[in-house]
């Protein structure tokens, strides 16, 4: 391969693959219209062609997996649903977007609502359900907006209802906003609150597949993944197949923030590395090395610069130690106090665990009274052990995943940045300026020097 | 018109009396509104969020009268409907003013200097976490992550978006809150009061014209790769979205159309700054 060829293909348009970001560029990008001008409700067209089946068996052999953090593969959770069992079944999509980090469900539904309500109806048709939810996070209202002005335009059109383009497919489609707690993205404690009750996890089996929603069967997806589905209806699974690997084939928004020079949305095959992110965005902001960021939000085990050419994929990044979860990728310069950054974590995952199980509630308490010791100077050596000791006993024992992610970034702090621990208890305070790290922090160096 | 028992503080005698009702005209109109809502749900029991959304989009705040109407019309009793409302943190138990600024203190938007926005926003209002200013208008508040951090660090009032705030930004746009000028966010629809926006979070769409397209289809960051992936420049980053930029800033922000390879271009960093030649280039490696 020549040299010009070879730049040709790490070049940003070789790279990056927009799908459901395609239009987000053009006027009233979130309308039916727009939406219609770029190939929108074609897929719905193709799969109501084929049997519910055929679409299940479909999207299984596209091997979509889901993006909400788990990975796991889209089509086998719908062809989990009983069929002939005589119950309603549910599809809800979980739009709870709230895991640190993670930015990009939102700017999807803002600017690309139509994708979301397309996939819903092609996932409802290939399920056999006539009734699904959109569970949006509450305190997001300019989502909120779009969300019901598109499900009206659907509604309009014959797109929502009764008979949906004369399919004699029936589906209601309710958007319900949720009131503030991180805790109801886990699927079982978001039915629970969509029951209009307190968002605690409930006992796994029975899986929602098999007691959901009202105890019915009914199907959890992440807002990107039911998405996605369209596309590929449209474009065929071969199209999705030929971006990303084997195990994890096709396109997925990345999200990039913190210190870097471009932050924002860059959706691209599967297995993008962090290293071409940053190269065609420009880097960290200038004069600045990555010190530590995370591939999937704060209840991924963080990474170091070490780690700059880990394929962003599920099998890559499981690899390496960590999760590929939702592509949040927060990145951190060196004016980072790390300490601050898992203490700040773990007091979110303190205020936000439901108090259901021992473990996650007494757990992040103590490790919290812990970090803030630590990061204020006043820690011991045996801290450290402790915090390790402590975040082991709520890792793996706790109800739900929420108390495995509190555990994530202490674990892999400890691993990757002891010594900055130590630092902080033997020099009893923090070494670093909060300040030196802030968006503005160069500008205001120089108004003082 | 009600008081919560957390207001008059713990008794220990009688238990406490039922809550009033609603006065009549109020009762019948919210009551059309939650059998809208309840019609929406094979389960009544599911409107409870929304039905807490609207008694809020009522009073300010989630008072012992709405949570018993909640119970009433849901046929559950006045303890399920206050085990929901004191689970959920969107849901206010006291008073609060009309706009509700939240300022994103979780590690990413903090260490990109919410906590400095933070600190200073307390200091120019003079009240502290969960705070109201004295003339009712602003409600000061940390919040958690807001899903928007490449828009980083966020400010939220009344769950409309201010992007790429800087503590010069967020104290304007308080003094504008607090005298009545109008504030429009970077991404969401010209603010409307505390109580409106629980309307909306009730299931009432916002019928204000205009309202769905305010702001355009995207923020600058959601186009970041989208534009390098057609090859047209990305966007340069946005800062200071808010009027004029914080001293010492350069003038004008880089144009939105500036190529792609700009940041090879001297930059308005102590690292290309003559006068200061031990900027954090050098520093970083020490």
């Amino acid at each position: 391969m020549t040299l010009a060829a070879e730049l040709k293909d790490m070049s940003p348009q070789k790279l990056l693959a927009p799908v459901l970001s395609a239009f987000w560029d053009e006027d009233a990008s979130w309308t039916l219209d727009v939406y219609r001008r770029h190939e929108g409700y074609e897929g719905l067209r193709k799969a109501l062609a084929m049997s519910p089946d055929d679409v299940i068996a479909y999207v299984k052999e596209s091997g979509l997996r889901g993006r909400g953090g788990a990975g796991f593969p889209t089509g086998m959770k719908w062809q989990f649903i009983p069929q002939g069992d005589g119950k309603p079944h549910y599809l809800v999509v979980n739009a709870d977007e709230s895991e640190p980090g993670t930015c990009k469900d939102i700017p999807l539904l803002f600017a690309n609502p139509h994708s979301l309500i397309e996939g819903i109806v092609i996932a409802c048709y290939a399920i056999r359900s006539s009734h699904a939810f959109i569970y949006l996070r509450g305190e997001v209202v300019p989502v909120l907006r779009r969300l019901h002005e598109a499900v009206r335009e659907a509604y309009a059109a014959g797109l929502l209802g009764e008979n949906i383009l004369g399919s004699g497919l029936d589906l209601e489609l309710t958007v319900h906003a949720g009131a503030g707690a991180y805790i109801c993205g886990e699927e079982t404690a978001l039915l629970d609150s969509l029951e209009g009750r307190r968002g605690q996890p409930r006992l796994r089996p029975p899986f929602p597949a098999v007691a959901g929603l009202y105890a019915c069967p009914t199907v959890v997806n992440n807002v990107e993944s039911i998405a996605s589905v369209p596309a590929i209806m449209n474009r065929g699974k071969e199209w999705f197949r030929s971006m990303g690997s084997e195990k994890s084939p096709g396109f997925t928004l990345y999200s990039l923030s913190g210190h870097v020079a471009s932050p924002g949305q860059y959706e691209a095959p599967l297995g993008i590395t962090l290293r071409q992110l940053l190269e065609m965005s420009g880097g960290m902001r200038p004069g600045h090395r990555l010190k530590f960021w995370t591939p999937g939000g704060s209840s991924t085990p963080m990474f170091t610069d070490e780690h700059l050419d880990v394929p962003l994929d599920y099998e890559g990044v499981g690899a390496a130690g960590s999760m590929l979860g939702t592509k949040a990728l927060q990145c951190f310069d060196e004016t980072t106090c790390v300490v601050r950054a898992v203490t700040r974590w773990t007091e979110f995952y303190a205020h936000e665990s439901c108090g259901k199980c021992t473990p996650c509630r007494e757990g992040t308490y103590w490790l919290v009274q812990l970090m803030r010791d630590i990061e204020a100077g006043k820690g011991r050596m045996a801290d450290l052990d402790k915090l390790n000791d402590i975040a082991d006993n709520i890792n793996g024992k706790s109800f739900c995943a929420l108390g495995d992610g509190a555990a994530s970034p202490i674990f892999s702090s400890l691993t990757y940045f002891r010594e900055e621990y130590e630092q902080h208890i033997t020099g009893r305070g923090c070494p670093f300026d909060p300040a030196r790290s802030t968006a503005w922090a160069d500008h205001r160096t120089e108004v003082n020097a | 018109m009600t008081t919560s028992s957390s207001e008059r503080g713990v008794s220990l005698g009688m238990p406490e009396l039922p809550a009033p009702a609603y006065p009549d005209d109020v009762r019948a109109r919210l009551e059309a509104d939650a059998r809208e809502v309840i019609a929406r749900y094979p389960d009544s029991r599911s409107a409870l969020l929304p039905l807490l959304h609207l008694v809020q989009s009522e009073e300010g705040h989630v008072t012992r009268t709405g949570m018993r109407f909640c119970a009433e019309m849901l046929d559950l009793t006045t303890a399920e409907v206050t085990a929901v409302a004191t689970f959920y943190t969107m849901y206010r138990r006291r008073p609060s003013g009309d706009y509700q600024v939240g300022v994103c203190t979780n590690t990413l938007c903090a260490v990109m200097g919410g906590d400095a926005i933070f600190e200073e926003l307390q200091e120019h209002l003079g009240v502290g976490n969960g705070q109201t200013t004295d003339d009712g208008k602003v409600t000061l508040e940390h919040i958690e992550c807001n899903a928007a951090c490449d828009f980083a660090p966020v400010v939220m009032v009344n769950w409309e978006f201010f992007d790429n705030q800087t503590p010069e930004s967020a104290k304007r746009m308080v003094d504008d809150l607090r005298s009545g000028r109008p504030v429009a966010p970077t991404r969401g629809a010209p603010l409307c009061t505390f109580k409106e926006t629980a309307r909306i979070l009730a299931g009432f769409p916002d019928t204000r014209e205009g309202a769905v397209e305010a702001t355009g289809s995207a923020g600058p960051a959601s186009l970041i790769g989208l534009k390098l992936a057609k090859g047209e420049a990305a966007p340069a980053r946005v800062v200071h979205p808010r009027g004029e930029a914080p001293r010492g800033a350069p003038p004008h922000e880089p144009s939105p159309t500036e190529h792609l390879s700009s940041h090879d271009a001297p930059q308005d960093t102590s690292a290309s700054d003559r006068s200061h030649p031990s900027g954090p280039v050098a520093e970083e490696g020490e």
